[in-house]
């Protein structure tokens, strides 16, 4: 018997179509093609979603922090303007737009936030953490936090990160990193202004009551167009004073 | 160890300095222009056409990721280079008048770049790979040089140089350059094809790809018949393997495709570039075109086999069985049950001559520091490696990198954890 020869060629395709998808899906089984699966790098500190590695200070959470912010801060650890080597090494091969899609992987994450075990300090110490937090050093002309990150604390669109859901560790880490250059900015250098300024005492302190302190209900950062108190005039980006 | 081999260093040098400077000056080749080529160069130098082909030319060369400080201005230097006699910084080469190359002839240029010396005659540091760029041609050099005057100006001063004495005389690089500097174009072989001819040109010249594929000596020169058969990199302490692609080479089984696919898109079937590699990709390789991509695989397909070293049995690492287990749950997910690894994804780990080279290092450091393939135009968005650094102590980093370097064909010798104390730092630039 003969068979025509279209029902050869679509048993061809068939097979063909067959094996395609296997290997497909053999692949798909050993590399899935997602952006969680290519920034393995990236989560195996951080989390598979930005939530933090356990301790908190190791690697900080990334999960629903402002887009621009997590950009920034991953040019910075290119270029070099912050330093932590593990963090340099692994974002050194990387693409801005590639940046830019991480970036926008982890600020899209909308996890729940943990609360830290509270720091072992004295009731005094949090009472002082919570007067610099709200209403800074106004002796060291140091602002209060709230004045730029938000009385939420929760931080802005699309630069501004928020403070509180981040361990005591992590925030002293960064404020001592500022003070010894190994975390900077482009400009407007108000942090590295400010962290100079501030006492020892303090940063203890403040790390430990933003800490402790109860997220807020809703902990997005907030719109771009909530940030009504303008940030100090040398805190502004082109301005030539860095003292006030 | 520092002292002995400063000690013999100083002494080598003023021994060699008498001897080589009679000889050395009796074969300066630098001669000046004529004053109708000046005129030519200079009208070269604001063609359209030949700028744009010196900045391809700049881009195989890879001039910027020397001269570029980290997030600084392109070609305005301020990158300190690491040797092992000191800290070099990369000049500024913007055509900026008083901190660059804006004061510069097409003489000055093609004697730094083809003789190795500074606009006033002084020897430069081989630091600046002029050992290799010797072997450009003229007109090639005349392309760069007409790419860097068309870049915008930067005012950037130089950084002071940190070498140590005897390495801060400038005078000891005459005897230096006796030893290990032979200048001179490149001449092609008319015995092999032109594409062969065009690779072993980018390979040997502008690539200048020996000086961290070779291995050095304690003068932090490289022996002459020494060609590609690779080397610790000084200082940024990685290995840079042999490149021959046949029997007993570093790239052995290497096809030409999978060259050209390392060199364009990061990564080939045979494994990823890492480390200082990935840069040269990144900044340089991935913007070569086809053609020449061919002519280096070409050139170093056709590098001769490498004598096979003498069998060694080496032993099981006592840690074996404890590296399987660490290997099945760090690494099995992505590298397979069997080294196998993801085609186009993941590089294999059985047969990675990454794995099994030489010394463990690459193998011990891309386990502590994991990272991403280079981002490149065929590959954006590539996928990365954890690293363990935090996760792993010693022991278990050399019981995993023991047992990948002798499981499946992999016949290397096992490693032991103070190896991997040693690898923990992570200089970055």
């Amino acid at each position: 018997m003969i068979r025509p020869p279209y029902r050869r060629s679509s048993l061809r395709a068939a097979v063909a179509l067959l094996a395609f998808c296997s290997a497909a899906a053999a692949l798909a089984a050993a590399a899935p093609d997602t952006l969680e699966q290519r920034v393995a790098a990236c989560t195996s500190c951080h989390g598979a979603r930005g939530e933090g590695s356990p301790d908190g200070v190791l690697a900080p959470r990334l999960a629903g922090k402002p887009a621009g912010y997590l950009l920034q801060q991953l040019e910075y650890f290119q270029s070099g303007q912050r330093r932590h080597a593990p963090m340099e090494y692994v974002v050194r091969q990387l693409s801005q737009p590639y940046l830019r899609q991480i970036a926008g992987y982890f600020a899209a994450q909308d996890l729940p936030y943990l609360r830290w075990p509270q720091p072992a300090v004295p009731a005094e110490v949090l009472r002082r953490g919570e007067q610099v937090v709200l209403h800074g050093d106004p002796a060291r002309a140091v602002p209060s936090c709230v004045s730029c990150h938000g009385d939420k604390l929760t931080g802005f669109e699309p630069m501004m990160p928020g403070l509180v859901g981040l361990s005591s560790g992590y925030i002293s880490n960064q404020l001592v990193s500022w003070r010894t250059h190994t975390r900077a900015a482009e400009g407007p250098y108000c942090m590295g202004v400010v962290a100079n300024r501030m006492r020892e005492s303090d940063i203890a302190a403040v790390s430990a009551w933003l800490a402790s302190h109860a997220p807020a209900a809703d902990m997005h950062p907030q719109p771009a167009a909530a940030q009504t108190t303008p940030l100090p005039g040398w805190c502004v980006m082109g301005h030539s004073e860095v003292n006030p | 160890m520092k002292w002995l081999r400063r000690g013999v260093g100083l002494l080598v040098v003023l021994l060699l300095i008498g001897a080589a400077a009679w000889w050395y000056l009796a074969r300066d080749q630098r001669a000046p222009s004529t004053p109708v080529q000046r005129e030519a160069d200079a009208a070269a130098l604001v063609d359209p056409a030949r700028i744009e082909r010196g900045k391809y030319l700049a881009t195989v060369g890879d001039c910027a990721a020397c001269h570029t400080a980290r997030g600084g201005q392109p070609y305005a230097g301020g990158r300190s280079l690491a040797t092992p006699f000191g800290d070099v910084p990369a000049p500024n080469i913007t055509p900026d008048a008083d901190t660059g190359i804006g004061q510069w002839s097409f003489d000055d240029f093609w004697a730094a770049l083809h003789l190795g010396k500074g606009r006033h005659g002084q020897l430069l540091y081989p630091v600046f790979s002029y050992t290799s760029f010797t072997r450009v041609t003229r007109d090639d050099a005349l392309s760069i040089f007409a790419y860097l005057k068309s870049l915008p100006p930067v005012n950037q001063p130089a950084q002071p140089t940190g070498l140590e004495f005897p390495y801060n005389v400038r005078s000891s690089l005459v005897a230096w350059r006796a030893l290990y500097f032979k200048p001179g174009v490149y001449q092609p072989d008319p015995a092999q094809s032109p594409q062969w001819n065009r690779g072993a040109y980018l390979v040997q010249g502008l690539g200048h790809c020996n000086e961290c594929h070779a291995p050095r000596d304690s003068l932090g020169g490289i022996e002459q018949n020494q060609h590609l058969t690779g080397g610790q990199i000084p200082q940024l302490d990685w290995y840079a393997p042999d490149l021959s692609t046949r029997s007993g080479g570093g790239l052995e089984g290497w096809s030409a495709q999978d060259v050209i696919d390392l060199l364009k898109t990061g990564q080939s079937s045979k494994g990823s570039a890492f480390g200082p590699m990935a840069d040269v990709v990144r900044l340089s390789t991935q913007h070569m075109t086809d053609a020449d991509l061919q002519a280096v695989a070409t050139y170093l397909q056709a590098l001769p086999p490498r004598a096979p070293a003498a069998p060694v049995a080496f032993p099981q690492a006592a840690s074996h069985e404890q590296g399987g287990k660490l290997y099945a749950k760090h690494c099995a997910d992505c590298h397979g049950d069997n080294g196998q690894g993801v085609a186009g994804i993941y590089p294999p780990l059985d047969g990675n001559t990454s794995v099994t080279g030489p010394t463990s290092i690459n193998a011990i450091r891309s386990v502590l520091l994991g990272g991403f393939a280079p981002a490149t135009a065929a590959n954006p968005r590539p996928y990365s490696m954890p690293p363990f650094a935090q996760q792993l102590s010693d022991e278990d980093v050399a019981a995993v990198v023991s047992y990948v370097r002798q499981s499946w064909s992999n016949k290397a010798s096992a490693v032991a954890p103070v190896e991997v104390s040693r690898s923990r730092h992570t200089p970055v630039d």
